[in-house]
């Protein structure tokens, strides 16, 4: 078991190799490699998880012979392992259950590439969870930066193409902000590594000594890190990114890239911010309140929207919002029930993605939902599968989303002024969420005018089925036994702060 | 205009009849009144996307401009509020940075502080930055190949009238400047220099090569093949290289590698290689990166 210690350091290097070694394998290989590595982290992160489990404690793993805070160190518990299986899962997921609109959407010549982007995207996921240094930190989120980028415009359609130049002026704003932050931080404590930086963050908010610039430096790195995950007001690149990227894509980027900038945001709050600053200097707060505001305006823009994949985009905005949400509202309870939602929206939104593009592939590429009106009765799994997608979004209890919104209700239960104002947010997007997604079940399971207008593909249906049947299958039998997983969340947490 | 009741409304909105992005919108629309102006079909006619152009940078240059004033007072405010540059008692003048100064050398062996803490005390970053660069190139083969690649794209204005100036100029100083960069690579644990700096002198070397001289030339020796072999050798002996090193390292075992004499060419353990795999790795980028602008292929 002692070996487990090592996995980490194993799955991040072969992610890089793998990717590297993809670029010059032929596409079909590279989609083998990309699956089996996906896999094979899985599996490490499970054994990792598990030496957690037993032992209890966090290990401190050095990147070569020097500690901290000389040396680049990785550090996990448990909610790191955790994240990083679930992440390698989701991927697998997400290239399996799309890989045949992959085939369809990326030239022969070019489907390599995709893998390579994919390990890489894996790659930097495994280190934002595993590093224990802020600029490791903003290495691997660099490389995610680029890969997701090359994901989105792999799919050649003018439409992604001007969604990634979008996105990459967003997120490089976004990388530029956190790094102007990690430079202010360092100025100010001179470490990088989190154990020091922790400790040097408070002793000067004891002291009180560079007070604004420290608040500054903290803030931009939460600016950063929000707008790359698309924190309102900064959501607006998410309807073209999402919508228009080829469906396992729009699932990797919405489901997971979006979800390892937040973790790490989460884990600088406990390790490098501390509560004490991160609350105590309002920002809690103005996070608290934006969440709240993404929640309600991300569902109202789904609202106006007619084509599916936009809806469910802004759809994304929102529920990035309820993290936020929990974020802003308590150091405890607040970060546990965000965790609980990542992942709950990890599971949920790829599985939603993957089904609407079988619809929509079934209703000859229609996108709006009058032209797939009808369609989920001529795809009738995949119609099922969105369908329990969509009720997991609106919280219908027995899914996983009925849960994290209970557990946001139950954090803000706790607090004082921040009751109110959560719990009529949490009431009006629900209700915002019941309106678009119940007018898109009904839509898609209505009578169409034309019944014989559809024709549902048969191709990749198999791998389709089995995929998205595992997300949605993990999302109801999660939803229905919870207490575990709380468990480990509540116990990792507890490690991590 | 008739009133109707939120309640027909999202009946409309329901059936899609009523969108709610067009109600948004229903200010941009033409103000058509009937009569006050006479229908030309020549006239030109604005679309609405221009329309919302215009308006847009109406008020855009003020918004940006406040924002940006906003956050130019801010940062500067947080800036002044550090310790002074160079300050002795800065925190950054800490235990961290008198280890890598006074115990370097023995610890890495390397002459250059630079050298070591890159690509020794903190390799793993750096492990991920050369990381950077291969999805750099990775990202732009995806955006770029297979667009220009029709033999006509090469046969671009520049590259059929040569400059004869140009073209000498190149050949006598391409060899110099090639020579100067192996020697950056190679004396990156010695003094100033590495992997990072080398590979873009030797980056740059190819690329004023190719401009007097053309790609066929070069495509003699430097074919996509081999583009594809050196960088996938230099990226993955870099991670293996490093993998055993960090695995050494968190177990407390010796590694094979020795730190040597300082000073020597060949000394400071996997300093040198490493340094030789990111150059021929910064190389191919910005080779690769002016190849795929050029004529979207390597």
């Amino acid at each position: 078991m002692s070996f487990a210690v090592n996995l980490p350091l194993f799955s991040i290097v072969a992610c890089l190799i793998c990717s590297v070694v993809s670029s010059v394998l032929p596409g079909r290989w590279a989609k083998w490699l990309s699956r089996l590595l996906a896999l094979a982290v899985a599996a490490c992160a499970a054994l990792v998880l598990g030496r957690g489990i037993l032992t209890g404690q966090t290990t401190v793993y050095l990147m070569g012979h020097y500690p901290h805070p000389w040396g680049n160190e990785l550090r996990f518990g448990i909610l790191e392992p955790l994240f990083a299986g679930a992440f390698s899962i989701v991927l697998l997921l997400c290239l399996t259950g799309g890989s045949h609109e992959l085939e369809r959407d990326i030239a022969t010549e070019r489907q390599n590439l995709y893998y390579v982007m994919a390990d890489l995207v894996l790659a930097a996921l495994l280190s934002l969870c595993y590093t224990n240094d802020v600029f490791t930190g903003y290495v691997f989120i660099e490389i995610c930066t680029i890969a997701s980028c090359g994901l989105l415009m792999i799919r050649r359609i003018g439409r992604t193409t001007l969604a990634a130049t979008r996105y990459m002026i967003f997120s490089l704003v976004g990388s530029g902000l956190f790094l102007l932050g990690v430079i202010l931080l360092y100025a100010q404590t001179g470490h990088l590594l989190f154990p020091n930086l922790r400790e040097a963050v408070s002793a000067l908010w004891e002291t009180g000594a560079y007070r604004f610039s420290l608040l500054t430096a903290v803030g931009l790195m939460t600016a950063g890190l929000g707008i790359k995950s698309g924190l309102f007001p900064f959501h607006f690149w998410m309807p073209d990114t999402y919508g228009y990227a080829t469906p396992a894509s729009a699932g990797i980027l919405s489901g997971l890239i979006s979800k390892g900038y937040l973790f790490l945001l989460l884990k600088l709050v406990c390790n490098v911010f501390g509560t004490e600053v991160f609350y105590g200097g309002a920002l809690g707060d103005l996070i608290f309140v934006l969440g709240m505001a993404g929640m309600i305006l991300g569902s109202v823009s789904a609202m106006a929207e007619k084509d599916v994949f936009r809806m469910l985009a802004f759809s994304s905005a929102a529920q990035i919002g309820y993290v936020y949400l929990g974020l802003g509202i308590s150091p405890k309870l607040g970060i546990a029930a965000a965790l609980f939602q990542i992942l709950t929206h990890a599971l949920t939104k790829p599985a939603l993605f993957l089904s609407a593009a079988r619809l929509s592939e079934a209703a000859k590429e229609g996108r709006s939902l009058s032209a797939l009106q009808g369609s989920a009765r001529a795809d009738r799994p995949a119609g099922l599968l969105f369908a329990v997608g969509a009720l997991s979004m609106i919280g219908v209890p027995g899914t996983m989303g009925f849960l994290a919104k209970y557990s946001f209700a139950q954090a803000a239960l706790a607090e004082q002024w921040k009751l109110l104002p959560a719990i009529l947010a949490l009431a009006v997007s629900t209700l915002l969420n019941t309106c678009y997604f119940g007018r898109a079940i009904l839509q898609l399971y209505a009578k169409p005018e034309q019944p014989t207008a559809f024709a549902p593909e048969r191709r990749g249906r198999g791998s389709f089925l089995s995929a998205t049947g595992l997300l949605c299958a993990a999302n109801l039998a999660l939803g229905l036994q919870a207490q575990p997983l709380l468990g480990l969340l509540e116990r990792g947490l507890a490690l991590m702060q | 205009m008739k009133k109707t009741s939120l309640f027909d409304r999202l009946r409309q909105w329901d059936a899609e009849s009523f969108d709610l992005t067009d109600a948004l919108r229903a200010d941009q629309m033409p103000t058509e009144r009937p009569g006050s102006r006479v229908w030309n079909p020549e006239a030109p006619v604005e679309p609405l996307a221009r329309r919302r152009e215009k308006r847009f940078f109406r008020l855009y240059p003020i918004l940006a401009a406040l924002l940006l004033t906003v956050f130019v007072a801010l940062l500067l405010t947080a800036a002044f509020g550090l310790p002074a540059f160079g300050a002795e008692d800065a925190p950054a003048h800490n235990e961290v940075m008198q280890r890598y100064l006074a115990q370097g050398l023995t610890e890495t062996g390397a002459v250059n502080a630079v050298a070591g803490v890159i690509l020794d005390y903190r390799a793993f970053d750096t492990l991920g930055e050369s990381h950077v660069l291969f999805a750099a190139v990775a990202a732009v083969m995806i955006l770029l190949l297979g667009t220009a690649g029709e033999p006509s794209a090469e046969r671009s204005p520049l590259s059929e009238a040569r400059d004869p100036v140009l073209t000498f100029t190149a050949c006598v100083l391409v060899p110099i400047i090639l020579l100067f960069g192996v020697y950056v690579i190679l004396n990156g644990h010695l003094g100033p220099g590495g992997g990072f700096s080398g590979g873009a002198i030797l980056g740059g070397g190819l690329i004023l090569f190719v401009v007097g001289r053309g790609f066929a030339p070069l495509e003699r020796w430097l074919s996509l093949r081999v583009f594809r072999a050196v960088t996938l050798l230099g990226l993955c002996f870099y991670s293996l290289a490093k993998c055993y090193s960090f695995y050494c390292g968190a177990n407390h075992l010796e590694t094979i590698f020795s730190t040597g004499t300082p000073g020597d060419i060949l000394s400071a353990g996997l300093i040198l290689p490493l340094n030789l795999a990111v150059g021929v790795v910064v190389t191919c980028t910005m080779y690769g990166f002016y190849s795929m602008f050029r004529r979207g292929r390597i």
